[in-house]
């Protein structure tokens, strides 16, 4: 009934508050419309864990959670860069190899040179900014296919990191802080006050967001919902901190293990950031608009060629930090640091998480949502013993249903106009 | 009807390369009414609406905004000027929402934060005062209208900004009936809100239906620009097809070498 109500509302703002069941039935024709988002991701996700965990009780344990967080670190650090670039529908197909360089660089300053951390990681970055802006530049001022100037980083970058890494040898990384970010933990205490910080923040946004529109009139998502995601982020945060907060250590007189891994909260932060960049700046605005129809970007006044080398230049840096992050978990970097199936991961990450092949959609989130996924098939099947041959298919397989579902959604989406 | 116009062209000549496209054309268009540019392809309608826009420079010929000379030498000058164009493929982002796109460029901002309420209220506020009500949500994709939807959402980003003139290209080209007449009740209206409307179309019926001046061009010259009420049908496609009917138009031979127009007085009314 109220629904109907909704549907025959004029533009003229003041509407009345949907209710909880409009809103669900709202989205769940959003869905079937083709909009489906980040929902395969989820499912995927809660299925492949029960799977494991059935088959495997080690899967579901407090050390081999930790042990997901950081397998799964750099791809999704390199995915959520890709978001970017796959937003205009273009591709890079050298995000792998450049954190690679970028991990080269930072081994070669930190170890060789002997420079405090902070220097090595800031070269690190700086070498992936220069590589994004060329990259960028060859794309938006030359006006080569992104795939191909991509698939020349890629086999370049390759060979520059084997000329960095001195013909094969490997680097090891012995600086406390850097081996820290993706094997160290936070203190419990730290890792409950992060938790309780997000969702207090998260409850702010929320809240004042929902008191802004209503004050003007505007349509609001009903205060349940609000309620509800406030709810759910606390829990998801809550059981993830308790759970992470167990002890994990085999043998408690030699070492104790516990805590959120310090890689967890990174991210955490840099998807804050992004998000807030795509979703509430205008530059995040033109970044969609672009991947949605670049003449009419053009038009509207946005620089259509600086949007479309600076997303390259925010690939190529994720994939920096993506890069210093693998360099701490091996503890060195060698010459296939960031190769062999880092990048397919990687867009394979962003695509199951929802991010559209064809640009224009896709959200930070699915990164990381898509990572888990990943993360979850490689560790699940690794520790069912499977060869890396059938990891790989799998893999290979969950990326084309996710492709798949992309490229049907978008069909179902253009025949009911929700796109 | 007042007075002065509101942009006032005198003498324009464009050429491309060897091509003269425009031929010492006058051209005026008066705050709340609707003038129809008719034309055949390839007469210079379009050239003469990016000349306007600012797209493309001209050769020779004064342009007089409000009575005043003014110089437009890019989009953004005519932005300016607060003359804005609805182009005929009308450059919407399909995956935006109808604020996002109304605002694309343009974005309200509050520090570095986008000020979705502010402009979602705008958004509302123009479509209301265009007396818009087709559409369901304001936040729902472009994609998903029809499009006369779409047309409406073009036509108010494009009164959004203040804007004082108006061109539409070809806005009902690809609608059908209804829809048709719903577009072109809004055009009306934006004139009756005391804008200035330049409508190109092909469609005879649209132009007698809304406009209240017809400016004809015919192979790069304005052969005629008369009140509607004062032309009828047949002399407007003979004005199209052949430059002339009966005392309007060319004098010489049609489309002869340098023929002077019969009238490029600007605002001559018959």
């Amino acid at each position: 009934m109220t629904a109907i109500v909704v549907k025959k509302e004029g533009p003229a703002g003041v509407a009345p508050t949907p209710t909880l069941n409009s809103h669900v039935n709202n989205y769940w024709r959003r869905v079937r419309g083709g909009d489906i988002g980040a929902l395969p991701a989820v499912v995927m996700l809660v299925a492949l864990a029960v799977g494991f965990s059935i088959a495997r009780p080690s899967f579901f344990t407090a050390g081999n959670l930790a042990n997901l967080f950081t397998q799964g670190a750099a791809v999704t650090l390199i995915a959520m860069g890709l978001v970017f670039v796959l937003l205009l529908g273009e591709i890079d197909l050298s995000a792998g190899f450049a954190s690679g360089v970028c991990a080269a660089i930072l081994a070669n300053v930190v170890t060789v040179l002997g420079y405090p951390w902070y220097v090595a990681v800031l070269a690190a970055v700086v070498t992936g900014l220069v590589i994004g802006t060329v990259l960028g530049l060859l794309v938006a001022k030359v006006g080569i296919p992104s795939f191909v100037v991509t698939l020349a980083g890629f086999l370049a970058f390759q060979g520059v990191v084997l000329t960095l890494m001195d013909e094969g040898a490997n680097i090891a990384i012995r600086d406390d802080v850097l081996v820290a970010i993706a094997n160290r933990n936070l203190s419990p205490a730290l890792g409950w006050a992060l938790a309780a910080v997000a969702v207090a923040g998260y409850a702010a946004v929320q809240l004042l967001r929902y008191r802004n529109r209503a004050a003007r009139g505007l349509l609001t998502d009903p205060l349940t919902v609000v309620g509800a995601r406030i709810a759910g982020l606390a829990v998801i945060l809550g059981v993830a901190v308790y759970v992470l907060n167990l002890e994990r250590s085999r043998n408690v007189l030699i070492t104790s293990l516990k805590g959120v891994p310090i890689v967890v909260p990174i991210i955490a932060v840099l998807l804050i950031v992004w998000t807030f960049v795509l979703q509430r700046t205008s530059y995040g605005r033109h970044i969609y608009a672009v991947g949605g129809n670049a003449e009419a970007a053009r038009r509207a006044g946005i620089n259509v060629d600086r949007i479309r080398i600076s997303v390259f230049v925010i690939c190529s840096s994720m994939a920096a930090i993506g890069g210093i992050v693998a360099a701490s978990r091996g503890n060195s970097v060698d010459p296939n640091t960031g190769g062999s199936n880092v990048l397919l991961y990687a867009v394979g990450a962003a695509v199951i998480g929802g991010t559209s092949l064809f640009g224009g959609k896709g959200r930070v989130l699915d990164a990381v949502l898509g990572g888990a996924v990943v993360a979850v098939i490689d560790n699940g099947m690794g520790l069912m013993g499977y060869s890396s041959g059938v990891k790989y298919v799998v893999t290979g397989v969950v990326l084309l249903a996710a492709a798949t579902i992309d490229a049907l959604s978008r069909r179902r989406a253009a025949a009911t106009g929700n796109r | 009807m007042s007075a002065t116009p509101l942009l006032e062209l005198r003498g324009i000549d464009k050429s491309f390369g060897p091509v003269q496209v425009l031929r010492d054309v006058a051209f005026a268009a008066h705050p709340g009414e609707v003038t129809a540019l008719v034309g055949d392809n390839g007469a210079g309608k379009s050239t003469l609406v990016k000349c306007i826009s600012g797209i493309h420079p001209t050769d020779a010929g004064e342009f007089l905004f409000d009575g005043r000379p003014v110089t437009i030498n890019s989009p953004r000058d005519a932005a300016a000027l607060g003359i804005e164009v609805v182009y005929q493929d009308l450059a919407l982002c399909d995956n935006l929402d109808i604020v996002q796109n109304m605002f694309l460029g343009r974005e309200k901002r509050s520090g570095i934060v986008l000020d979705e309420p502010t402009m979602e209220q705008m958004a509302a506020e123009t479509l209301a005062g265009l007396s818009v009500r087709t559409v369901k949500s304001l936040r729902q994709h472009v994609a998903s209208l029809s499009g006369g939807q779409r047309q409406t959402v073009a036509i108010a980003k494009a009164v959004l900004w203040n804007s004082r003139l108006v061109i539409l290209d070809e806005p009902t080209a690809a609608l059908g009936v209804a829809q048709t007449a719903q577009v072109l009740e809004l055009v009306r209206r934006l004139a009756d809100n005391g804008l200035a409307v330049v409508l190109i179309s092909h469609n005879m019926n649209d132009v007698f239906a809304v406009s209240d001046r017809i400016a004809a061009l015919y192979l790069g010259q304005m052969v005629a620009q008369v009140k509607t009420t004062d032309i009828t049908h047949s002399q407007v496609v003979e004005l199209i097809t052949a430059g002339r009917s009966g005392g309007l138009g060319l004098t010489g031979e049609p489309g002869g070498n340098g023929a002077a127009p019969a009238d490029t007085t600007p605002g001559a009314i018959r």
